[in-house]
């Protein structure tokens, strides 16, 4: 692989990653449980949207083989994504979605920090760019975790449930392949081994604070940076690319 | 959950006009919330919110007391006097 080629699937998982979590956090729109939050949620999907498109745009010209954005986003199947699987995730059920985006955000503010210190100076803006959305969600998901976990009995059973259900996905956040290793070798990317501690911090704090048990670790899921995927993909991509596989070229 | 009024800073130098209303479980949902639901388009650089409970409020039927008996008391204006010849540049 040239360093072209690394830092074009660099560039793109990271993509993969902001498109999937936000169309996810789309799937609320006219959903959410109050208007309120409704357009709080979708906020933050339009902020892992226009990341995404940043990313993915960033992606096409390093590629510089006339691909676009929409082209990345419409036309790879689900083994072409090279997303963490934590990010497509089902939405499931509000206490789901808050935990999922507390433990991302959490993992973001620290991930895009470090990118932020990228010799590749694309990334870098992005990153500093993405830095200040992240702390914006993270204050957001975080007290949201703080209200359920300590809230109600059934508040915090659902809290409870959805933490033990996605905390298995969370290992793979900080397991580097090859590429990440590459790519923080050459002080483009990071090495997200090293952000474990930080996270473990923040993450086992604010659990405590919100009176939830941290699950044990001895139930790791990885696969996404291998394009191999949980069932939940196909469907999204199914939803996500109707139009642009129907009706291929299609324009607003 | 409570209704809280939202006031919006738009620039520095001027005053937090109000804006509108939302609902929220705790103030600082509702200062998150105002922040998503107002300044999705740059409109502000200073939030308050204020449960709607706290403010204290005249009402229709206090009209009659309160402004009517400012009708008739035309000297309460500057208009009301003339201004000497000699006073020049006031």
């Amino acid at each position: 692989m040239t360093d072209q080629q690394a830092l074009f699937e660099y560039v793109l998982r990271l993509g993969d990653d902001a498109l999937l979590l936000g169309h996810r956090l789309s799937e609320w729109c006219s959903h959410g449980p109050w208007l309120e939050e409704d357009l709080a949620l979708t906020n933050v999907a339009l902020d892992y949207i226009g990341r995404a498109r940043r990313l993915y745009s960033y992606a096409a010209e390093v590629e510089n083989r006339g691909r676009t954005e929409d082209d990345l986003a419409y036309l790879r199947s689900e083994r072409e994504y090279r997303n963490l699987l934590i990010h497509e995730l089902p939405r499931g059920n509000f206490a789901e979605s808050i935990t999922r985006q507390f433990l991302v955000d959490a993992y973001n503010i620290e991930f895009f920090g470090e990118l932020s210190q990228s010799a590749d100076p694309t990334l870098s803006f992005i990153a500093s760019k993405s830095v200040k959305e992240c702390q914006y969600h993270l204050r957001r998901s975080r007290h949201w975790v703080l209200m359920l976990g300590d809230g109600t009995e059934e508040s915090h059973s659902k809290m409870q449930r959805a933490l033990d259900d996605i905390w298995g996905y969370t290992q793979e956040l900080f397991t580097p392949d090859e590429l990440d290793l590459r790519m923080a070798g050459i002080s483009i990317g990071v090495d997200v081994s090293s952000l474990q501690p930080a996270w473990h911090r923040l993450v086992e704090q604010t659990l405590e604070q919100a009176a939830l048990v941290k699950p044990s670790d001895d139930w790791p899921i990885i696969g996404g940076r291998a394009g191999i995927h949980t069932e939940h993909l196909g469907y999204l991509l199914a939803e996500l690319q109707y139009i642009q596989r129907s009706y291929p070229g299609l324009n607003w | 959950m409570s209704l809280y009024e939202v006031f919006i800073r738009s620039r520095r130098g001027l005053d937090h006009k109000h804006c509108g209303s939302l609902h929220a479980e705790t103030p600082e949902l509702a200062l998150e919330y105002a922040r998503d639901v107002y300044t999705r388009r740059n409109e502000g650089v200073s939030i308050w919110v204020v449960k709607s409970s706290d403010i204290v409020a005249s009402q229709e039927e206090d009209a009659e007391s309160f402004y009517d008996p400012m009708d008739d008391k035309p000297y309460r204006h500057a208009t009301f006097y003339t201004i000497p010849e000699e006073v020049k540049n006031l």
